[in-house]
């Protein structure tokens, strides 16, 4: 998780009535939740896209190659709570995306 | 008997009801969601009928519960729409964790609320039981003694409200005001509009070019800070309440203070009282001042936020104080009004005055000049050590024994 900024925010600088700047989850480093890290191998991959039609937190990281179609690239760690769902998405002959114990 | 004071004013027989609809019709928000309730039924039925009629460009949300008109106000209001809505005592209560989620998101909605006596017993007769529960809910308070003033409260609350970003709530005593018929000054409503301003928020949910969240999760590292907020906006209200109050009287030329005196400056005994019944307190003090007592009155007009350091300015010189609530809290101690007065006393070191507490009109029971002046006599007879000062709630025309 990254260490978060030294000095919050005081009551006078704070914008007024619980209002927060948009975008403003992608700060938050969600990775540090995870117990399981699914693992991406670009070899079985074929690009269906469904793990990250299917990723709750936005995490499959995706590109567009030289003949302008969408490919998966890897996975945001930063982000990816290791939900599984991705793993449990990828078509069955492929298995593509395995989760694996996070050993830290 | 009111009086024409500004040049374009007119006089006309109106209910408490009515010249609140009136104002909500002059100030004609862009949005109005409520649910009747007696005695606050005609407030929004009227408007909804200017609504229907085609007299307002408003947008009126027929809604299924109080719960739900607040919802719906606090939804416009965030949008960036001028919201109102009116309601009374149940409907109050039901909107209750809505109240808080205004004032927590700085919205300046402004609601027309009818005191009324809250259940059980059922009784829909005027007490101030109901906006007393809401002291603590971030929403300023703004009380009135006759329907002149609930009018001018009304125009005044909306720009109190948008300048100190917190929702206000104006009251008028149940049946007493809201259905006794009264002669009104109304001032026309091109004036009535200059003065209120076009609402231009500082940032709403629809401005597309500026996003951001409201109303997220805040949990130990900043919720104190918002709450801090909150409260600092509630002292800041003061002075921006009293600026409100000169513009209203240099634009229409009715004078208004955080609360009224009447009589007080040389006051020996004084009673300090919310609503309708300073009226009566009025006639009865001027009984007594023809009789060479030194009686006087101050009445409350903004109870949140409380004038807690200019009230002791004026009360401090007070003999005997009797402070009448229209609302028990309860509380084995002591009703609001009092426990607000004489902790703004003692905190400023001012213990010489003895202060009484009389709780009265509970569920629309009578409150005559004789109670009245039954509680002035008291009154001297404390300053003269005839009789002993009370260490408990005393209550006025109730039958206990």
């Amino acid at each position: 998780m990254k260490k978060e900024e030294s000095r919050k925010l005081t009551a006078q600088e704070l914008p007024v009535g619980d209002i927060v700047e948009a975008s403003t989850a992608v700060e938050f480093h969600t990775g540090s939740w995870r117990s399981q890290r699914p693992v991406w191998d670009s070899n079985k991959c074929i690009h269906c896209l469904v793990c990250w039609i299917s990723c709750p937190d936005n995490s499959i990281k995706i590109t567009s190659d030289e003949k302008k179609i969408t490919v998966v690239t890897g996975i945001d760690y930063d982000h990816c709570k290791g939900c599984g769902i991705c793993a449990n998405e990828c078509p069955v002959k492929i298995k593509a995306i395995t989760m694996q114990q996070e050993t830290k | 008997m009111i009086k024409t004071v500004y040049s374009k004013g007119k006089l006309v027989a109106k209910t408490g009801n009515e010249v609140m609809a009136e104002a909500m019709r002059q100030i004609e928000p862009d949005v109005v969601a409520a649910y009747p309730i007696t005695p606050a039924t005609e407030i929004v039925q009227i408007f909804s009928q200017f609504v229907a009629d085609g007299v307002v460009k408003s947008k009126y949300v027929a809604v299924e519960s109080e719960h739900s008109a607040m919802s719906a106000t606090i939804a416009a209001s965030a949008a960036g729409a001028r919201a109102m809505t009116g309601t009374s005592s149940q409907g109050l209560c039901l909107m209750w964790e809505m109240l808080y989620i205004a004032s927590g998101l700085r919205l300046p909605i402004v609601m027309a609320e009818v005191n009324r006596a809250i259940s059980a017993p059922i009784n829909i007769h005027g007490d101030q039981s109901d906006t007393m529960g809401a002291r603590d809910s971030g929403w300023i308070q703004i009380y009135s003694e006759n329907s002149q003033e609930a009018y001018d409260n009304m125009i005044q609350a909306i720009k109190i409200a948008e300048k100190a970003k917190l929702p206000v709530m104006v009251t008028t005593d149940g049946f007493i005001i809201s259905h006794c018929m009264e002669v009104v000054e109304l001032y026309p409503d091109q004036d009535v509009k200059i003065f209120i301003g076009d609402y231009k928020p500082g940032r709403y949910l629809l401005d597309t070019k500026r996003p951001y969240t409201l109303g997220s999760i805040d949990l130990q590292d900043y919720y104190f800070e918002h709450r801090y907020q909150l409260a600092q906006a509630m002292r800041d209200a003061k002075d921006i309440i009293l600026e409100v109050a000169k513009d209203f009287e240099q634009a229409f030329g009715r004078k208004y203070d955080m609360y009224e005196k009447y009589q007080l400056d040389d006051a020996d005994v004084a009673i300090v009282i919310i609503g309708s019944a300073a009226g009566t307190a009025k006639v009865v003090v001027n009984e007594l001042r023809s009789k060479g007592i030194k009686a006087g009155l101050l009445k409350i007009r903004v109870f949140r936020p409380f004038p807690t350091e200019q009230i002791v300015r004026d009360l401090a010189h007070v003999k005997a104080i009797a402070v009448m609530d229209r609302a028990d809290s309860c509380s084995g101690g002591f009703a609001p009004l009092y426990s607000d007065v004489v902790s703004s006393l003692y905190s400023a070191g001012v213990v010489t005055p003895k202060v009484e507490n009389y709780v009265y009109g509970l569920g629309g029971r009578e409150i005559n000049t004789e109670h009245i002046a039954q509680i002035y006599d008291n009154l001297g007879k404390i300053v003269s050590g005839l009789q002993k000062s009370s260490n408990q709630v005393e209550y006025v025309n109730v039958r206990i024994k």
